[in-house]
């Protein structure tokens, strides 16, 4: 009972307008057969009158006007799901890459979701520990929170994903967990890398994959965010498990935003973006976060290479403003040979403060990172006025300070891809390092904290 | 008026759909589009076609479905009921949607803003007989232990007042007739409605006068705000915007505080929500749920509500201002606001002004910001009130030249700066005291009810504000020569400063007693930073080494005087005891050597 038409009027980059459509619908999903007999698929972006614009997810390559046949299939896209998409890899619209069998679903789910209304919302304030010190003692993740990874070209975000792929667990719990990692136009390369790290550590019974390499359709990656969070809110709530879902990388979905908007000819907002990426990103991001009374929960860490490292540019820009914080990768550091290369001053978890603290880490936790964030500023700038003036002209307390920034990056910063710190070894870390200064230059740890936990005082 | 008009759809772009078949609908006329009944408003008319935005995900609409005009403006429900409740950008409640749909936002209810089924004590104020015309108050709702909400008289009616009774009542219920001088007699009800585009009247503007109290050192302080004033906060992301706004609302000094989220993230209003409950208002001890109204359209929620939520925020805040009461209405963010103006006007093909935002942008920016000020309010008895507006705005990268950030600063009076640099040494809350200004300055003395005091307040901020600018210039130099090389009055210059900085400016939102100071706690720790400075310099001129006085003992209690419970201010006092004898000591030790 499907709508075949052949009467496509015009193709345009990866649009195509049909003529003479009955019935067509906003957001439907269509098929297209082309004249080698081979099906496309595509969504209608604008309805006029019988006038469809549709955008082909595989692009318009091959296709010709006279003998293409679209047929409107009558729904929105949707996803099949089913327990057994555990361990599966599939491309970038859903349709399984690994060679396996189609799933049966238990249900088809429309990509697109619904908004979590802000009432349901459960507030995240379960700590994650990954492992890293500059995350769990300095941005502490907490689980249903987003959390990108700003990064560059040629700095290690694989390696951090990774690793917090790996270690990531919630303290004194032993609750379903589960990955789903979203490739975006990444390189093959980097895809096997995640791929064979789970594999390795064993995680990949309990991984999704979708995967959109360089060289597949751009148009496909519109879909594969919104297909992944699909899979990710059918597996944390109606499966009670806690996903972690990892988006690599957002750069590239923008980009095939940015294509489809300028074959659309639309006003441009800056650098040739459209003007609603903001509300298009934030469909995405904010499909993370808990429910009440569900025991699942969906933590995001997307991930995004920066252009020329300027975090004013549109994505970095426009995602920081929705997301929960954010992890800043320093090449400077990456220079040093400082692993992972996590850029401290710039980074920050916006929730930190209700994940930790007595009963989730530790009472001193929030004093403690106050007090290294304030004291590794302060030798930074140290270190830059030393370059201009030289070590000399600096008074002895600067000196200090930039003793100890020094060390924060080679101790505290530093400690590579496989080793996992408790949270414990982690503070304990950096009351070791805050003991050089004297007790009066602590001014943001209450006084209380520091007779029990300095390590001079402790027996 | 105009008939319900029904229409067609003939074509579907993302929130923008447009209706042939609606002649006689007028401008901002509320539409039900499509078989789902989804929630529109006609922004356009060209001919019989209506060009509408929709509130609702347009998925699956397509041309042939009809379209509804109701005949009346968007509006929002005002009456008892108001109080706690968190609502999306056009007043639907979205605790009741989470009763009725679950966890997820459908589409095409129609839920009423108020609680029809909930009956109010309802207390005349007023005698049967009496003259009454348009915003007199005739009895009143004690709807929280924190609120009297007064019923008021709808605008334009006007006539004798008759079955006036005290008792229980729902929102919908008659609790009065009013018969005009023709005949004409109208049902009073405790609910009235009004179109949210239009500001509500008032009987006279007048200047604000006073500061509005907020507990934060460095705006009241440095940068106050008015009873009626404006205020924007510009910063990157990351700054602390959201935690500034959280914190005024929380402490502000109003009698309702209006929130909206407008475009932001889910988890903060989740945040507002869990917490409001819980915090007290330092004045009643009540929680502060119980004077606040929360407005939630979250950045993934249709991107037409987002556009009202600001209007249904502010004519609901112009409500309760209209009774009499100091109100403040927080916007976080105005830029998402914009944007989804220029996303609207883009699907319209409106010709665009600078970076894609409709040219329109600056005067719908001056003319909500307008809807602010202290007022004489319409109707007996005679009464004073206030709305403050302090909106939130967020550039791309932080850039001040952007459009929304440079419309603002046109109409406010007070601004903010947020910066990135303070915010990553995790100075918060990160307002640059040196880009920062407010025109409400000149009423900081007249908060304290002793006018020497108030005198005193300005000099003392006078004098820190100096220090502060006097530290900016000697970095300069420092930076070039090395802090060796400055005489020793400007290192104590520096070594005040950087006290001012550190232990005043800086104030812990996370902090049980931090998050909070008010004016006289202010005024104690300023005054002691200060005399100690006055006595380093006395120091100094006798000789006494600057590093001696910079490591004397006392200087930890400045650092610590934030952490004084509001009940003790008297160890405040005693730190500049502690100065006195700290520096005596010096003194004599000086002499011997």
């Amino acid at each position: 009972m499907l709508k075949e038409y052949q009467t496509v009027n015009s193709i345009s980059g990866p649009l195509m307008m049909v003529e003479s459509v009955d019935d067509a619908r906003y957001g439907e999903v269509v098929e297209i057969e082309i004249g080698d007999g081979s099906i496309r698929h595509g969504q209608i972006l604008q309805v006029e009158r019988d006038k469809a614009l549709v955008q082909v997810f595989e692009g318009t390559e091959g296709i010709d006007i006279d003998s293409c046949t679209v047929r409107l299939l009558g729904r929105p896209q949707q996803l099949a799901v089913s327990p057994d998409i555990l361990g599966r890899v599939f491309n970038g619209t859903g349709e399984p890459k690994d060679g396996g069998a189609k799933i049966i679903a238990e249900k088809l789910i429309n990509i697109n979701g619904n908004p979590i209304n802000p009432y349901s919302r459960d507030y995240p304030n379960e700590f994650i520990q990954t492992g890293i010190s500059t995350i769990d003692g300095l941005n502490p993740l907490v689980r249903g929170q987003k959390l990108p990874v700003f990064s560059g070209s040629g700095l290690p975000h694989d390696e951090i994903t990774a690793q917090i792929a790996r270690q990531a667990t919630v303290l004194g719990k032993g609750e379903q967990f589960a990955v789903v990692f979203a490739a975006m136009g990444i390189t093959f390369e980097a895809a096997q890398f995640f791929i064979n790290d789970l594999t390795n550590s064993g995680a990949i019974e309990r991984a999704v994959m979708f995967i959109n390499l360089a060289n597949d359709p751009a148009i496909e990656r519109i879909a594969t965010p919104r297909v992944a969070l699909t899979a990710a809110e059918y597996l944390a709530f109606e499966k009670d498990m806690h996903v972690l879902v990892v988006l690599n990388d957002m750069t590239n979905y923008c980009e095939a935003l940015r294509q489809i908007s300028a074959a659309r000819k639309e006003v441009p907002g800056r650098r040739g973006y459209p003007g609603y990426l903001y509300t298009d990103l934030a469909t995405i991001y904010e499909r993370a976060g808990r429910i009440k009374n569900k025991k699942g929960s969906i933590t995001m860490v997307p991930v995004l290479t920066m252009p020329e490292d300027d975090k004013t540019h549109p994505v970095p820009d426009l995602t920081g403003y929705i997301t929960e914080g954010q992890i800043i990768l320093s090449r400077s550091l990456h220079r040093k040979a400082i692993a992972p290369p996590v850029d401290v001053l710039p980074s920050l978890s916006r929730l930190k403060d209700k994940g930790i603290g007595k009963g989730k880490t530790r009472e001193d936790h929030a004093d403690l990172y106050n007090q290294l964030y304030a004291a590794y500023a302060r030798g930074k700038e140290c270190q830059e006025l030393a370059t201009i003036l030289g070590q000399a002209a600096l008074s002895e307390e600067d000196r200090k300070y930039m003793t100890f920034a020094d060390e924060f990056e080679k101790r505290y910063i530093s400690q590579g891809y496989y080793e996992n710190r408790t949270i414990e070894q982690t503070l304990d870390l950096g009351w070791e390092l805050l003991s050089m200064f004297e007790d009066s230059q602590l001014k943001r740890i209450r006084v209380e904290f520091l007779k029990k936990y300095m390590p001079k005082f402790r027996k | 008026m105009a008939e319900a008009k029904t229409g067609r759809i003939i074509k579907v772009a993302g929130p923008v759909v447009a209706a042939e078949g609606m002649l006689g609908s007028r401008m901002y006329d509320v539409v039900r589009v499509g078989k789902q009944n989804l929630i529109g408003e006609i922004v356009e008319l060209k001919g019989d076609t209506a060009n509408i935005q929709v509130y609702e995900d347009t998925i699956s609409i397509g041309p042939g479905e009809p379209v509804v005009n109701t005949g009346a403006p968007l509006s929002v429900e005002l009456g008892p009921g108001l109080i706690g409740s968190i609502y999306d950008g056009i007043q639907r409640p979205l605790d009741q949607l989470y009763k009725v749909q679950g966890d997820y936002i459908l589409r095409g209810s129609q839920l009423p803003g108020l609680n029809r089924e909930k009956k109010w004590h309802f207390k005349p104020v007023i005698k049967n007989g009496a003259e009454v015309s348009g915003g007199d108050i005739i009895g009143q709702v004690q709807e929280t232990e924190l609120l009297l909400h007064k019923i008021m008289i709808p605008a334009g009616i006007k006539g004798k007042i008759d079955e006036l009774s005290e008792g229980d009542f729902t929102v919908e219920q008659k609790i009065a007739t009013v018969t005009a001088g023709s005949g004409q007699k109208h049902e009073i009800k405790m609910m009235q409605k009004w179109p949210v585009r239009m500001g509500r009247p008032v009987k006279q503007r007048l200047a604000p006068h006073t500061v509005l109290q907020t507990g934060q050192r460095v705006i009241d302080t440095f940068f106050p705000i008015a009873k009626g004033g404006t205020a924007c906060v510009p910063g990157p992301f990351g700054a602390g915007k959201t935690v500034v706004q959280h914190q005024l609302s929380k402490w502000i000094d109003a009698d309702i505080v209006v929130y909206v989220g407008c475009g932001e993230r889910g988890n903060e209003m989740t945040d507002v929500l869990i917490e409001f409950p819980q915090l007290k208002d330092p004045r009643s001890g009540q929680p502060l749920m119980k004077r606040s109204v929360l407005i939630a359209n979250t950045s993934n929620m249709p991107v037409a509500a987002r556009e009202a939520s600001v209007y249904t925020g502010i004519t609901i805040a112009e409500y309760f201002r209209d009774m009499g009461y100091t109100v403040a209405l927080m916007a976080d963010s105005t830029s998402r606001w914009a944007e989804a103006m220029r996303e609207i006007s883009t699907r319209l093909e409106e010709m665009p002004a600078e970076e894609g935002y409709p040219a329109y942008l600056a005067s719908r920016i001056a003319s909500f910001y307008e809807r602010a000020g202290r007022t004489e309010c319409l109707g007996k008895p005679a009464r004073e009130a206030s709305l403050s507006i302090i909106g939130a705005v967020s550039p791309p990268g932080g850039d001040l030249s952007d459009s929304v950030v440079q419309a603002t600063l046109h109409v406010v009076k007070v601004f903010w700066s947020l910066v990135g640099k303070l915010a990553y040494q995790r100075h918060f809350p990160a307002i640059d005291w040196l880009t920062s200004y407010s025109f409400y300055k000149q009423y900081l003395a007249g908060f304290f009810e002793n006018k020497e005091k108030g005198q005193e307040m300005v000099a003392l901020a006078q004098e820190a504000m100096s220090l502060l600018e006097q530290e900016s210039q000697l970095a300069e130099i420092v930076r070039l020569v090395g802090s060796e090389a400055i005489s020793p009055a400007d290192r104590m210059v520096l070594q005040t400063a950087k006290s001012i900085r550190e232990d005043y400016l800086h104030q812990n939102a996370f902090h049980e007693i931090d998050t909070y100071t008010s004016m006289e706690k202010q005024f104690e720790m300023l005054k002691t930073i200060l005399y100690f400075h006055k006595k380093g310099l006395e120091a100094i001129e006798k000789d006494v080494d600057t590093e001696v006085i910079f490591k004397l003992a006392v200087t930890e209690d400045i650092a610590r005087a934030k952490y004084v419970p509001e009940n003790q201010m008297e160890t405040i006092t005693k730190i500049r005891n502690k100065t006195d004898e700290q520096f005596k000591a010096q003194f004599a030790g000086a002499k011997n050597a």
